[in-house]
């Protein structure tokens, strides 16, 4: 938004969500205060119930398999209801390591990682993480070795993603809960890694 | 829905055309040729979708994996890097 205090006219797509709505509310087919509760749901939603399905699939190497084959089915196992998500978890190795963008638009995992952040939906981030990731990646703190395959996944259609990053050495004996605090959302995209007490 | 015609492993040219409308095969890829990573399953065709029409029959939809060094000659990097792109079906062809 231009708001520079001053009156700004609605746009042709607000003026079309306004009426939306208002015929929605007023058909009674939804009531304000469902539409209210649900902006309030999409707002909260933060990035925690992708770190969970991390942290799952770290401890439980069978549900990593599930997960690997069919991820939108291993999330609904934990309870986590996705619908119509076609979820796809590409796994980090020492040998590959992989990154997500959507050169096309900003298409992103919402229900698993909620609103994403500005610097995915930007020009620069579409349009350079397929032509230069590890300049990119090296901006976001994060130098992959020439050694390693860099993957990138243009989420170009009907298919969201996410990355399951590597388990840093030295948290063995961790629970789920405490795993989960380690990976934050840029893990999840790929522009970062988890740091362990090693790291 | 439209039969798969490709495999996981075959090589595919990603079409190089430039019709108007909502398109969803990035431009940087058109003329492009990569390999099928997996066939996703099948989904309403986007272009018809934006058109207001239903998209059926769905189409297949692959991601396709293609070289960075393949893509962008001057690509600075492990020779190995790869983009992975998904594509629907009438946009490939046999390479």
């Amino acid at each position: 938004m231009n708001d520079k205090g001053k009156y700004q006219p609605l746009s042709y797509f607000q003026l079309m969500e306004v009426s939306l709505r208002e015929l929605l509310v007023e058909k009674g087919i939804l009531s304000e205060e469902e539409i209210a509760q649900e902006v309030e749901a999409m707002r909260n939603r933060g990035y925690e119930r992708g770190s969970r399905v991390v942290a799952h699939a770290w401890r439980d190497p069978a549900f990593k398999g599930r997960l690997l084959q069919n991820a939108t089915q291993a999330c609904e196992e934990l309870g986590l209801e996705i619908p119509g998500l076609k979820l796809l978890v590409v796994e980090n190795t020492r040998d590959v390591h992989n990154a997500i963008v959507c050169t096309l638009c900003s298409c992103y995992p919402r229900l698993l990682l909620g609103i994403p952040p500005d610097w995915y939906k930007s020009r620069n981030y579409r349009s350079r993480m397929v032509r230069e990731p590890r300049e990119v990646l090296a901006e976001f703190g994060l130098v992959i070795s020439e050694k390693t395959q860099i993957r990138i996944h243009d989420s170009s259609a009907d298919m969201r993603y996410l990355v399951l990053p590597m388990r840093p050495a030295g948290t063995e004996s961790w629970s789920e809960d405490r795993l989960a605090e380690l990976v934050n959302r840029d893990c999840l995209l790929g522009v970062a890694v988890p740091k362990g007490p090693k790291d | 829905m439209a039969a798969a015609r490709f495999k996981p492993g075959e090589k595919v040219r990603v079409r190089k055309a430039f019709p108007l409308g909502h398109v969803r095969t990035p431009y940087y890829i058109r003329g492009h040729t990569g390999e099928v990573e997996r066939v996703c399953g099948a989904f309403a065709n986007p272009e018809e979708l934006a058109q207001m029409r239903d998209g059926l029959p769905p189409q297949p939809l692959y991601r396709v994996r293609f070289l960075q060094r393949e893509v962008w000659p001057d690509y600075r990097g492990n020779p190995a890097d790869v983009v992975e792109v998904e594509i629907f079906q009438h946009w490939l062809e046999p390479a």
